[in-house]
């Protein structure tokens, strides 16, 4: 009996030995989660229990040239609840449904969902939202979120774009500058149970957002109000498609205006600015919106006609091929290898100078010039003048040049490409290359950017763009623009002369493809003062009803325009018009 | 004067205090790991503590009244007690209460318990009965094929209906087996193929499961076992809650009170995962010293089983000592997920009435083993 009662101890110690070796196994088990691992399971947990609210970082406005704000922040309120937290519930229905104008089964439906976080409603203005705090409720939340706002409306909508669902830019220089604008979003780190509900007095990490950068920009809202008046003025006038004038700096290619007209209500993008038939499929609708965001001075191309011509002489006393004296006569038409191209006065001009010729905007004139020049040479300045190439412009989507190729060019190309035909451009292909011919010579790049100050006021980045010097000689420069005062002061410009200021342009009006349908674009490129040019300006008329002659139509709105615009820009009538030496 | 003729005796009062210690600490836990669910379900914070207090307190009184029995007394009661844990498992197989689609629970309105406890301690008296009665025949192989012959049938019962308790009920018979034979290979056999059955566990279960011995809910806990964040959302949820709350403690835990894990995402917190809670907020060193309180207990088991004055109270105390160390260890290594997740509560420590209440009758068994050892010859 004591034999087995030494085995039972022994026995019973060999367990007690045994379950002290599991003891110890479970031990190094639980050391290798808490101490080796511990720092993957905390984490594991923390992001399970943390909830992270992002606060949404407002976005940097967008500022005119004379400090006007053009596109800001407007607060809106997000209205939620959190169920778990609600105490009185037909009072919360009560309450949001008459602040939020909503149906209280709406709001009943909501707030007796069992969810963490529902939300009411969005998108709530501020004051609504702070009425809503002051009451108090449990469970209700009010979380304050940034807004996109145009003050303006449809100012220079195609230009400035506007902003999505995320507070992103989408088209427009809201989608250009998104780097510079957009800020960074803060969080809110919270703590939670597995319902969502927040823990109170639980530690709070809050990650303060960053502001984005206002962006400045060259455009000046007084003179796209004036600008954007006279374009829609002159869409009903004409009963046309669509008119586009631009307003640059022809120095440094600063654009002072654009006007797409009709231009859409940027607080509103969603919606079609034209009448459209019931029923519309949504690919129809998304269809009409993108057409309606375009900025058809820049992502659509056209035949600029005779405002090519400015190019075509350039090329010409630049290569000295002609002289403002050269003489040329014009039968009102010109045969080039088989084929008779018409000017467009029938009955020809007779016997006319080279100055005569651009003031009468004469196509033989320019023919001459062109074959002069040969194919060679004129695709050599074509190309010189950055015509092959996009101007560079601080949007979206320009459209490039669609051009002959050089060895598809037969004389009959480069007879009709001197006047403008048979190739298309950008209308800010053209200012921009008209630009450049009238301001001594240099390539600009056109632009709106101008600088992106940070919200204490620091100038973060001042925007640089290239430019190229010398694409043609000063003194073709001064040349060109003592031909196009002239073609203001008594040629095809008259309309757009306005006395006291020295204006340059050039008309034209350009037939659409197919020609059959005999529908045209009226457009004139006028800049001001003719001696030192500080304003250029484009218009371009789609489809005009009635008269549609360019020097008719499209030169009278730039002189307009001019005369409003110079005062503003501290341009003043001068008394004296001497002729600068030519 | 007749008191004075009467040989001193002992009274394991470590033992008690150590067990007063456990159910405390289970208290404070429980109200910890219970109390912000609770609001929320029932607005009372202290709705489980309370309810274990009261069971506690009974089963306190009810473990010292059984302490002062002489424990030869029960004896006579084993196979009756035996024939019942077959009666109350049938019973509760077919007419117990669903509980998680499971029917475990046995019992009239608001008083039920679950007989697999009942079950345990049945079976620690019949079989401690039983091997005593045997005598030294225990050491042949028929003997010993007695005893698991009368240990597996009911423990096949308990385990088709809970299989974690089945496992307990195999693993009391098996120490109390191990400690009564002289043999001892068979039993290191036994246990060294169980411990390496872990090791092929995931192969294994896919052939078991293949030859259809084990259910396909029971296959993919042994997957989630070995990959539990494979299954973040359904089987590995439990789990993996743990862990994340025991990874989180640290050396010396959050501190009492601060989890954040049972604030809804350890599921009922309160009951088998609460050593994960305990890990949480008083780290590696709560849970270490809990492990070492169990330990000092078993070493109390085990100096009073080496010290019983007959057979028959040392196989008790070896059930009890068996019982107790399995589900501790057990269920540390569930939570741990050291072993695949099966339901098994921390003794004293979870919350559950028929656990608390049994497991003092046992301590009042073990004590009233205690009790009969005499100083003084």
């Amino acid at each position: 009996m004591s034999s087995n009662h030494t085995q039972h101890r022994q026995k019973t110690a060999v367990l007690f030995l045994l379950l002290c070796l599991c003891a110890a196994g479970l031990t190094g088990r639980l050391a290798y989660l808490m101490l080796y691992r511990s720092e993957y399971y905390s984490r594991q947990a923390r992001e399970l229990h943390q909830r992270e609210r992002s606060i949404k970082a407002a976005r940097g406005r967008i500022i005119d040239a004379k400090g006007q704000v053009i596109a800001a922040n407007r607060t809106v309120c997000t209205i939620s609840v959190i169920y778990s937290q609600v105490e009185d519930r037909e009072a919360v229905i009560a309450a949001l449904s008459g602040r939020l104008g909503m149906e209280a089964d709406a709001v009943r439906k909501r707030v007796e969902k069992r969810s963490s976080r529902e939300i009411i409603k969005t998108n709530v203005d501020k004051e609504t939202g702070d009425q809503i705090r002051k009451l108090h409720l449990a469970g209700v939340k009010v979380d304050e979120d940034y807004r996109r706002y145009y003050p303006y409306d449809s100012l220079a909508s195609r230009v400035l774009g506007f902003t999505g669902g995320d507070n992103q830019g989408i088209i427009g220089l809201e989608a250009v500058y998104e780097s510079w604008l957009k800020g960074i979003n803060g969080t809110i780190l919270t703590m939670t149970d597995a319902a969502g509900a927040e823990i109170e007095n639980a530690y709070e990490d809050r990650i303060e957002p960053a502001a984005g950068n206002d962006l400045h920009i060259s455009l000046d809202v007084n003179i796209q109000k004036y600008v954007q008046q006279a374009a829609y003025e002159t869409l009903e006038k004409k009963g046309a498609k669509q008119v586009s004038v631009i307003v640059m700096n022809p120095k440094n290619g600063e654009i002072m205006a654009m006007a797409n007209v009709p231009e859409f209500n940027l607080n509103d993008p969603f919606t079609l600015n034209t009448e459209t038939a019931e029923g519309i499929s949504e690919k129809e609708k998304q269809e009409l919106l993108n057409k309606m965001w375009r900025n058809p001075a820049i992502n659509d191309t056209y035949e600029p006609g005779s405002t090519f011509k400015i190019i075509t002489a350039a090329a010409g006393l630049e290569d000295g091929a002609v002289k403002l004296e050269d003489t040329f006569s014009c039968p009102g038409f010109r045969i080039v290898e088989d084929r008779r191209i018409r000017c467009h006065k029938a009955g020809g001009h007779g016997s006319e100078t080279f100055l005569q010729g651009a003031m009468n905007s004469c196509n033989p004139v320019f023919i001459d010039v062109g074959q002069r020049l040969g194919i060679d040479r004129y695709y050599h300045y074509f190309e010189q003048f950055g015509l092959k190439e996009k101007t560079g412009i601080d949007l979206p989507g320009e459209a490039g040049t669609i051009m002959h190729r050089k060895e598809n060019m037969g004389l009959v190309e480069l007879a009709t490409v001197s006047f403008g035909q048979s190739f298309q451009i950008t209308p800010i292909q053209l200012i921009t290359t008209a630009a450049s011919i009238i301001n001594g010579g240099t390539r600009v790049t056109p632009h709106f950017g101008v600088k992106a100050v940070n919200n204490d006021g620091t100038v973060i980045r001042r925007f640089s763009y290239p430019s190229e010097e010398h694409v043609v000689s000063e003194e073709t420069s001064r040349t060109m623009r003592c031909i196009l005062e002239q073609v203001v002061e008594g040629g095809s410009g008259s309309k757009a002369y306005l006395p006291g200021f020295r204006i340059g342009g050039k008309t034209a009006t350009s037939e659409k493809l197919p020609r059959s349908l005999k529908k045209y674009i009226s457009s004139f490129i006028g800049f001001a003062p003719a001696d030192d040019p500080q304003v250029i300006a484009l218009i371009t008329i789609d489809e005009p009803q009635g008269v549609y002659y360019g020097g008719t139509i499209a030169a009278p709105v730039i002189a307009d325009i001019f005369e409003n615009i110079l005062p503003y820009l501290g341009i003043e009538k001068g008394e004296e018009t001497v002729e600068e030496t030519a | 004067m007749a008191k004075k003729n009467k040989p001193k005796r002992f009274y394991d009062y470590s033992l008690l205090f150590c067990i007063i210690f456990l159910m405390a600490f289970g208290l404070v836990m429980i109200y910890s790991a219970s109390s912000y669910m609770a609001q929320i379900q029932t607005g009372d914070a202290s709705y489980y503590m309370m309810r274990q207090l009261k069971i506690a307190v009974g089963g306190l009184v009810l473990a010292i009244i059984i302490s002062k029995m002489d424990y030869h007394w029960y004896a006579r009661f084993a196979l009756f007690a035996y024939v019942m844990s077959y009666v109350l498992m049938v019973a509760v197989s077919l007419f117990g209460k669903r509980v998680n689609g499971k029917r475990r629970w046995l019992g009239v309105g608001s008083l039920s318990f679950q007989p697999t406890e009942f079950v345990k301690i049945a079976l620690i008296v019949f079989l401690a009965v039983f091997i005593t009665y045997m005598g030294n025949k225990i050491n042949s192989w028929r003997a010993m094929g007695v005893v698991c012959g009368l240990a597996l049938p009911i423990a096949g019962i308990v385990a088709a209906n809970n299989l974690s308790s089945g496992i307990i009920i195999a693993g009391i018979a098996f120490v109390m087996l191990f400690v009564a034979c002289r043999k001892k290979w068979p039993f290191f056999l036994c246990g060294g193929l169980a411990l390496s059955s872990i090791f092929v566990a995931g192969p294994l279960a896919i052939f078991l499961e293949k030859i259809k011995l084990l259910q396909p809910y029971q296959l993919e806990r042994i997957h989630v076992w070995l990959d539990p964040e494979a299954y973040k959302l359904d089987g590995g949820f439990q789990v993996l809650q743990g862990l994340y709350a025991i990874g989180s403690g640290g050396l010396v835990g959050k501190g009492l009170g601060e989890s954040i894990q049972k604030m809804g995402f350890v599921p009922e917190a309160q009951n088998d995962m609460i050593f994960s809670i305990i890990c949480e907020e008083l780290g590696l060193f709560g849970a270490v010293s809990v492990i070492l309180i169990f330990l000092f207990m078993i070493y109390r088991f085990m100096l009073i089983a080496g010290n019983a004055p007959d057979l028959f109270g040392a196989l008790i105390v070896v059930g009890v000592m068996a019982h107790v160390a399995i589900q501790v260890i057990l269920n540390i290594a569930v939570v741990t997920n050291t072993i695949p997740n099966t339901g098994i509560t921390l003794p004293f420590i979870s919350y559950g009435g028929t656990s608390v209440l049994f497991l003092m009758v046992e301590m009042g068994m073990v004590l009233s083993v205690s009790n009969q050892i005499k100083l003084e010859k």
